[in-house]
């Protein structure tokens, strides 16, 4: 392979990465721009939708399915697993954070670590469920193989690059999903809605918007995001498991803070940069870096833009 | 699911103490093991607590009139999905404690053996380990400088191991790639104690042996994938990769990541990866033909004269095949039930003189002794494939 031939393949790479990250990092932003909460069990929210995935994919026998069918069983999977996390999202609202939303930013953080703890523990009792594709059920706690049904082909043949339908597939969903959310939030009622209420709620709901209802509305499209995120990673990784959501909510997290939390286009490229650094350090520095190298560039950001890559910098709230 | 395990285990302890039918007993003599029981490493260490319960069996729960009762405790723990030094060093601590607990039988990972064995030597434990295979444990100049007195505080060894270690095997599956006509190897590693270890040695004989090693990596064992690797990997354009770790740490997801990333290579894995898990976590398609796993032991199969009645009664009892360690977990607690036999006193450090003693037992390896640090003299490795799906064996390595 030639040189350049190497960094375009790891740009594919990193941006194919990023995509995913960055999927998940818009739930992140989205929430915290209207409450001001990290959601910790957001990772682990997006960890249940591959659970169900999966689950989906053994039920109905999704690997026997023709081309065509498997196209299907995409879109099924795509659309389950976003109404589930959606749904698992909202009432995480509901349950555990809407008391709460008067009381100090400290105890909703405490609350949102709980509730990540309860999703992850219900991802290692769902791993014990006794299906094939969870290996009978033998070992809970064991990464799960998830059937390529998307293949890991290279498309250009032995060409000059490597190109997969898993790699188009993250690029096909993720790019409309970014812009039809784009859409909503500055076109629709909603949209303008969600705004008023993260610039501030009190005088939003003078103003007559439901201000709890638009806030359920983010927590269910953060999560339906999160639940597009879960099956295209599992589609292109082809491995879940019951602690995937920590890793891969980090990154996200990561990814929110470094293209300025709150900000939609600001998680995109934050998912984006973490992907490409990644790629990059793992090809030209060495593999054990890469992680040093993610946080000392998110150090470096944020000690210079302290408010991310996009962040506004006025402070909006006390 | 934790208390479930426990409660089974207590059932089947409480099963087998009950086939015991002998006048009043001198006394209970308890075996302790620590191994993985959460987590993937289930599949394996399931199998090694059947092969210890069979070697208890064996003898009918008793020898010279003392009870032996036998304690199955867990070193993972559900938040790590493996073994976990808190855990690891809680039972020890407990064994250490419970007057009637005369040898330790574990740990899986050479990682928390290291925790363990100085706790035990302290109290003066035994300590027999089925599986650990970091040489640094008993021998100098594999690992850190102060190793392996580090674990040895009251001077006195207490820590014995019936396989053979990393430096064997390593060196074995070098020799073994060159074999295969490997020319350039890739060499991955997990970053921990076991992988980095045997990666380390692989890379020193792949060296000698005038194998160009144009790659040596260490992995995040907790990285979704390796797709940015895979292609650093395929643009050295090696005839192998090696890779040290365990199912535990990723190597499932490395296999994986390397076919699609386009590497078509050969792929070699130690023994931390014998074990079917690996193959699941993989993906059979990605392994068949092209894998080629080393192992410091035979498999059931290929297993002769006390090692085939091994097969054959495990085959009886539980009515499956005995995974990998199955045989070592039974090794070690004949060894240690031989060693209460022929200890002047039946406590701690009479057991303990016993196991330091052994010599040409008649194992299921064939006959084998302990050496001064407490390693077998067993040398028997095997290499095998990966074939539709399973494990084959190729040959015999080392001979």
């Amino acid at each position: 392979m030639l040189d350049y031939q190497v960094f375009l393949q790891q740009l594919i790479t990193g941006l194919s990465n990023g995509m995913i990250i960055a999927l998940i990092a818009i739930g992140y932003t989205m929430v915290y721009g209207i409450i001001e909460l990290i959601n910790f069990a957001h990772g682990d929210v997006f960890m249940l939708g591959a659970f169900l995935a999966l689950t989906l994919l053994g039920a109905l026998g999704m690997e026997a399915w023709g081309p065509t069918g498997q196209v299907f069983g995409v879109l099924l999977m795509l659309i389950g697993s976003a109404v589930f996390c959606g749904g698992l999202n909202w009432s995480l609202d509901r349950l555990a954070y809407r008391a709460l939303r008067k009381s100090s930013k400290l105890s909703l953080l405490v609350s949102a670590i709980g509730c990540s703890f309860v999703c992850m523990n219900l991802g290692l009792f769902w791993g014990g469920v006794p299906m094939k594709v969870f290996a009978d059920g033998n070992s809970a706690a064991a990464p799960k193989d998830f059937p390529a049904i998307i293949p890991q082909i290279n498309l250009l043949g032995d060409g000059f690059l490597r190109i997969t339908p898993a790699d188009l597939l993250v690029f096909a969903v993720t790019i409309p999903v970014m812009v039809a959310l784009t859409f909503m939030v500055k076109r629709t009622r909603l949209g303008r809605a969600m705004r008023a209420v993260a610039q501030d709620p009190t005088a939003a709901s003078l103003m007559g918007i439901p201000v709890d209802r638009v806030i359920g509305a983010t927590f269910f499209i953060g999560g339906a995001l999160g639940g597009f995120a879960s099956v295209i990673y599992s589609l292109y990784n082809n491995t879940i498991g019951f602690q995937m959501g920590t890793r891969a909510g980090l990154d996200a997290f990561t990814a929110a803070v470094l293209g300025g939390i709150g900000s939609l286009p600001g998680a995109v490229l934050g998912g984006l940069t973490i992907g490409c650094v990644r790629s990059m350090s793992d090809q030209y520095l060495e593999t054990r870096w890469t992680n040093t190298i993610v946080f000392c560039i998110l150090v470096l950001i944020l000690i210079f833009r302290p408010s991310g890559l996009l962040g506004s910098n006025r402070r909006e709230k006390v | 699911m934790l208390s479930f395990c426990a409660a089974g285990s207590l059932f089947l302890a409480g099963a087998q103490s009950a086939k015991v039918a002998t006048p009043a007993p001198a006394g209970t003599l308890r075996l302790i093991s620590s191994l993985p029981r959460t987590g993937s490493a289930n599949a394996q260490t399931n199998t090694m607590v059947n092969g210890i319960k069979l070697a208890i069996d064996e003898v009918g729960g008793q020898v010279d009139g003392w009870k032996i009762e036998y304690q199955d405790m867990d070193d993972a723990s559900p938040q790590r999905g493996n073994w976990d030094p808190a855990v690891e060093a809680q039972n020890a601590n407990a064994a250490v404690k419970d007057d009637e607990c005369v040898a330790y039988i574990g740990t899986f990972n050479s990682g928390a053996a290291k925790v363990a064995i100085p706790i035990l030597n302290r109290a003066g434990l035994v300590m027999v380990s089925p599986a650990n295979t970091y040489p640094g444990l008993t021998k100098a100049g594999f690992g850190e400088a102060n190793e392996p007195l580090v674990y040895r505080p009251s001077g006195k060894i207490n820590y014995f191991r019936v396989v053979p270690t990393d430096d064997l095997q390593g060196v074995e599956a070098a020799n073994w790639a060159q074999f295969l006509k490997a020319r350039k190897v890739f060499i991955l590693n997990d970053r921990e104690l076991y992988g980095k270890g045997i990666a380390d040695v692989f890379r020193k004989q792949a060296e000698k042996l005038g194998l160009e090693v144009v790659g040596f990596e260490g992995i995040d064992s907790k990285a979704a994938n390796y797709r940015s690797l895979a292609t650093k990997v395929k643009a050295t354009s090696p005839d192998l990769v090696y890779f040290g770790g365990t199912t535990q740490s990723n190597a499932g997801q490395v296999a994986k990541d390397l076919r699609s990333g386009g590497y078509e290579g050969m792929f070699m894995v130690p023994d931390g990866c014998f074990e079917q898990a690996f193959i699941e976590a993989a993906g059979a398609a990605n392994l068949n033909d092209k894998t080629f796993v080393t192992f410091g032991g035979l498999p059931a199969e290929q297993m002769t004269g006390k090692g085939a009645a091994f097969c054959t009664a495990y085959r009886a009892k539980y009515d499956a095949d005995p995974e990998a360690y199955a045989s070592y977990g039974y090794e070690a607690a004949r060894v240690v039930l031989q060693a209460i036999a022929n200890a002047k006193t039946k406590d701690r450090a009479g057991v303990l003189a016993a196991v330091s003693a052994t010599k040409d037992f008649d194992g299921v390896l064939g006959k084998w002794s302990f050496d001064a640090n407490g390693d077998t003299s067993s040398r028997v490795m095997s290499g095998q494939t990966v074939h539709e799906g399973n494990f084959k064996f190729v040959k015999v390595l080392g001979n």
